[in-house]
């Protein structure tokens, strides 16, 4: 055959069909992806969200594991070792006025400013979930009423329900998630009542409905599942609000008390000292921008993996 | 709209209302009266005070009197300023709260519409990342950690500003700087994202196919139609701002508004504290409604639905 450029002519016979069963074209030929693996792979492609969640991961470890690391306790106070500036050989992160070791207590402020996160976060997605859901569930007039209170409820200051809330009770973990979580709830409420509303229109739940689902399977078993990524996407900007206001409160001395310490509290105590003594600032400052920083890192890259479409 | 307005409006009464009565039930929780600061009183003179305090008359009445003195504009009067009337201790304090704010609101906005102009018109570069990693800083890092540091560093080390007090302009810079952080940060996010969805529109691509020169095309199309949700980010503006000077003022010792509030929680100067609550929900509740108000008029769709999405 001759290789110039010369035209082919394309008849039939140099052609031949390929037989295929109906049973053949609909097989899948590679390992199905799931809308969570699928998102990991996403999520992992994101470097900055990626070295976000290690730092994340990191602090967790030290808060729960770093008071054991030294030989002291952090609130055994020594009068000998005040104000010792941070070494490598003995006092990483110093020591403060009642000689106190830093690293121990800002490991343990860190682990206190976490656990208040970790409520809040819980108590904002068990209500805002189920609020949102009745409500865009049954839809019509309880949906009216519910928006209506939800209206007046968000239009209250967060900042100053804390702090209503914490001049009337003991200042203390529990009282301090509460005053936080009382009106926090209403942003995950609305946004899943928004997706349940969609989800309600669509054929899988008239499906479900058909086949005689009821209302309690309907909601757990069809509108949860499908609703689940907002509520991990809104747990991840939770968190760093929670420890904001946290912060916030010790900081005007509503928060935790001494001789226990948040971060807050932390920061709180060594800004009034920062003049001579800067060590007593900027770890604590330096581990809650940390957790601030990344919890938002981490929650806009979950936000691009978990839904694409909402990528900015 | 008239329609919608009003009702935004009467909606708006009710949260304040339902705010004044809840704030005034948390206070009879409280421990704390007028007489626990003043000086050891016989017993007829206790009477007296609780007399001018009203807080001799039973409960619903001393409601009802709160209330009907709400509507009048009378918060009460001061514990620790024997007898002085709430609003007095507001109206000293405001205007230099409003000056700080409007100072850091001023510099907010400048700072965050360069930095969010320049990462939008330069995506993907170096640039648009150190805009994107200072505006997470902004809203991440608390004034509570930039305030002391600022201090620190400018006013201590450096020496450049004053780190304390309210006594001439140059004392206010520091303070409405570190006020006016996470507001640039708020502001240069949000530019940067309606910038770029106005330039990927068809009447930029004609605008520029006109052979209108870069700055026109950015200036007079992309910039004035970016602008126009700006609203959207009143009330996260807001929050920040009345939190700011709460903490602001307090590391500054600035004699403002947020200087009071805390120093009357540490005092429990409880008709104060309502007081100053009253007034942070009435701008709440304020930039609410004037956002949902201006949401209508920009977008017209909204109008139609009636309520907000």
């Amino acid at each position: 055959m001759e290789t110039s450029n010369r035209q082919i002519t394309f008849t039939p016979e140099l052609f031949e069909p390929v037989e295929r069963s109906a049973e053949e074209v609909e097989k899948i030929t590679g390992p199905p992806t799931s809308f969570w693996s699928d998102a990991w792979r996403r999520l992992k492609r994101n470097r900055i969200a990626v070295v976000a969640g290690g730092l994340i991961l990191l602090v967790l470890a030290l808060a729960v594991a770093g008071p054991w690391l030294t030989s002291y306790t952090p609130f055994e106070q020594v009068l000998e070792r005040q104000y010792k500036t941070p070494s490598l050989s003995g006092f990483w992160f110093g020591t403060d006025q009642f000689g106190r070791g830093m690293f121990d207590r800002v490991w343990v402020g860190t682990r206190v400013s976490l656990y208040i996160a970790a409520l809040v976060t819980i108590m904002d997605i068990g209500v805002g979930m189920s609020y949102g859901a009745i409500s865009g569930y049954y839809g019509g007039k309880v949906d009216n009423i519910m928006q209506r209170i939800v209206e007046i409820l968000v239009g209250i200051p967060i900042l100053v329900v804390a702090v209503l809330t914490m001049l009337i009770l003991e200042p203390g973990i529990l009282s301090l998630s509460i005053a936080i979580g009382a009106t926090g709830w209403t942003t995950s409420a609305r946004l899943i009542r928004g997706q349940v509303l969609r989800l309600k229109e669509q054929e899988f739940f008239l499906a479900s409905r058909s086949l005689g689902a009821g209302t309690f399977r309907l909601i757990t078993k069809h509108l949860l599942p499908n609703v689940f990524y907002i509520v991990i996407i809104t747990l991840m900007y939770t968190v760093p609000t929670a420890v904001f206001f946290e912060a916030f409160l010790s900081f005007i001395g509503l928060g935790i008390q001494p001789p226990n310490a948040s971060l807050g509290a932390l920061i709180n105590d060594g800004a009034k000292q920062m003049q001579q003594f800067p060590h007593l600032l900027i770890y604590p400052a330096a581990v809650l921008v940390t957790i601030t920083v990344c919890f938002r890192l981490l929650g806009d890259g979950l936000r691009d993996a978990l839904d694409p479409r909402m990528r900015k | 709209m008239l329609k919608y307005t009003l009702k935004r409006l009467v909606n708006a009464l009710v949260v304040l209302a339902i705010i004044a009565t809840a704030t005034w039930f948390l206070m009879q929780f409280l421990p704390g009266s007028p007489i626990q600061n003043a000086e050891k009183l016989t017993a007829e003179q206790e009477a007296q005070v609780e007399a001018q305090y009203n807080l001799d008359k039973p409960l619903p009445v001393q409601y009802a009197l709160y209330m009907a003195g709400l509507a009048r504009g009378d918060l009460g009067n001061s514990y620790l300023y024997a007898g002085k009337p709430v609003t007095d201790v507001i109206f000293e304090r405001l205007p230099v709260s409003a000056f700080l704010g409007v100072q850091a609101i001023l510099i907010g906005l400048v700072t965050g519409l360069s930095l969010g102009i320049i990462s939008a018109l330069k995506q993907n570069s170096i640039l648009d990342s150190g805009a994107a990693l200072l505006a997470v800083l902004g809203v991440s890092v608390p004034d509570f950690v930039i305030g002391p540091l600022a201090q620190y560093w400018l006013g201590l080390k450096l020496g450049i500003f004053p780190i304390a007090f309210f006594e001439s302009w140059w004392h206010s810079v520091l303070p409405s700087l570190v006020l006016a952080t996470s507001i640039a940060a708020v502001v240069a996010t949000f530019t940067r994202t309606e910038m770029l969805e106005v330039l990927g529109q068809d009447y930029v691509t004609l605008a520029k196919s006109k052979g209108l020169s870069k700055l026109a095309v950015v200036v007079r199309h992309v910039l004035r139609n970016s602008m126009i949700p700006l609203v959207t980010i009143l009330v996260p503006l807001t929050a920040a701002l009345v939190t700011g000077t709460l903490i602001v003022e307090t590391i500054f010792s600035i004699p403002g508004i947020g200087e009071q509030f805390v120093r009357s929680i540490f005092d429990s100067d409880y008709p104060v504290i309502m007081g100053t609550t009253l007034l942070f929900a009435v701008f709440f509740v304020a930039s609410y409604l004037i956002q949902d108000v201006l949401y209508g008029v920009i977008d017209p769709r909204i109008r139609v639905a009636g309520h907000r999405a």
